[in-house]
């Protein structure tokens, strides 16, 4: 029998290795530090940026229409990740020979079940224009809320008279 | 606080030469290099990383970045906009540092010897070179004596301070 009051649960067990761990990348640095040599330049204490000389900062706005793309990639990508393998037995004459014909037939049916959801994508995709990098008009959504407009209009108003009241500048 | 390899050992101990052996072997034994080719040299450093030659058996895997690599091959021919760079990744990588060059361009220009406006004229002018390896392109086999070369190299290195260029200089003061 286990003695609960010295006994490890497998949390315990996993904060011992975690412990454990620190504790050795700790004492390899410490070695380290004793050997390695300790000499910094500017050049050296640089961002490595494949030898260029990096400019700017990392801390950049991306379009987010490149969430877009990356999206339309993946669909590609999935597409022939699994055409390839799937080439490579729908026309197993074994298998066909085995299931009497039955085995092609049913290979075709799947994949063009599955190229179908995706050209669905793609078509959507195309519908809506984000195939399209430059958009010449924005397309609003049109939405039928049952919330009519003047609710906002009075909180907006009310917010206002604050601001006045409070003197700040209306911005 | 110094570290070991920073420091200037006036006499080896027994200590002093017995920890310098192991870090030798140790360094010798795991030189890195810097995934790094500039022409056609570097077709035939990628093949010594091939299973024909295996890199690999000398512990040495190439890394991606300069700060995790302890040699660079210069494999190809160094031109004037490319050197800035060498330089730069030259000073990059973390000491001890080696650089083997390899090839007739990266040698001394090689075949831009003469009329190349745009080629360095040898590597060793821009960053200090250990290893040449002759060639155009040099084959696998002529790398990897290359590597040998480098590791004997390594293996020969001493913390003490070199008594022959005192003695050499106390003869001339005297």
């Amino acid at each position: 029998m286990k003695d609960p009051e010295n006994f490890l649960s497998g949390f315990g067990e996993v904060l011992l290795f975690i412990i454990g761990g620190i504790i050795f990348i700790l004492i390899s640095f410490f070695v380290s530090g004793l050997l390695r040599p300790n000499r910094p330049n500017a050049q050296k204490l640089s961002t490595y940026e494949s030898g260029e000389e990096a400019i700017g900062s990392a801390w950049t706005q991306f379009n987010i229409r490149f969430y877009i793309i990356a999206l339309v990639f993946l669909l590609f990508e999935v597409e022939i990740l699994f055409l390839f393998p799937w080439t490579t037995v729908f026309a197993n004459k074994d298998l066909i020979d085995q299931t009497h014909g039955r085995w092609g037939w049913f290979s075709v049916v799947e994949v063009v079940i599955f190229v179908g959801v995706l050209a669905l994508g793609l078509a959507y995709v195309w519908v809506n224009g984000h195939l399209d990098w430059i958009k010449p008009e924005p397309n609003p959504t049109q939405v039928k809320s049952p919330v009519p407009k003047d609710l906002y209009q009075r909180i907006n108003e009310q917010y206002g008279k604050d601001r006045e009241r409070k003197g700040d500048k209306q911005i | 606080m110094k570290g070991f390899l920073d420091q200037r050992f006036e006499n080896g101990g027994f200590i002093i030469t017995k920890l310098e052996d192991l870090i030798n072997w140790a360094r010798l034994s795991s030189m890195f290099p810097m995934t790094f080719g500039i022409a056609c040299c570097a077709i035939e450093f990628m093949s010594t990383g091939t299973t024909v030659y295996d890199m690999d058996r000398f512990g040495m895997a190439p890394r991606a970045t300069p700060r995790q690599s302890d040699v660079m091959i210069v494999a190809g021919t160094v031109t004037f906009k490319m050197a800035e760079r060498i330089k730069r990744l030259y000073e990059q990588m973390a000491e001890p540092r080696y650089v083997i060059s390899m090839g007739s361009c990266s040698n001394c220009g090689g075949p831009y010897w003469q009329h190349g406006y745009h080629v360095v004229k040898g590597v060793d002018r821009i960053i200090p070179v250990d290893i040449y390896v002759p060639g155009c392109p040099p084959r696998p086999e002529a790398l990897i004596g290359g590597f040998l070369q480098l590791q004997d190299k390594i293996r020969r290195e001493s913390v003490v301070a070199p008594k022959a260029i005192e003695r050499l200089t106390a003869k001339t003061n005297s």
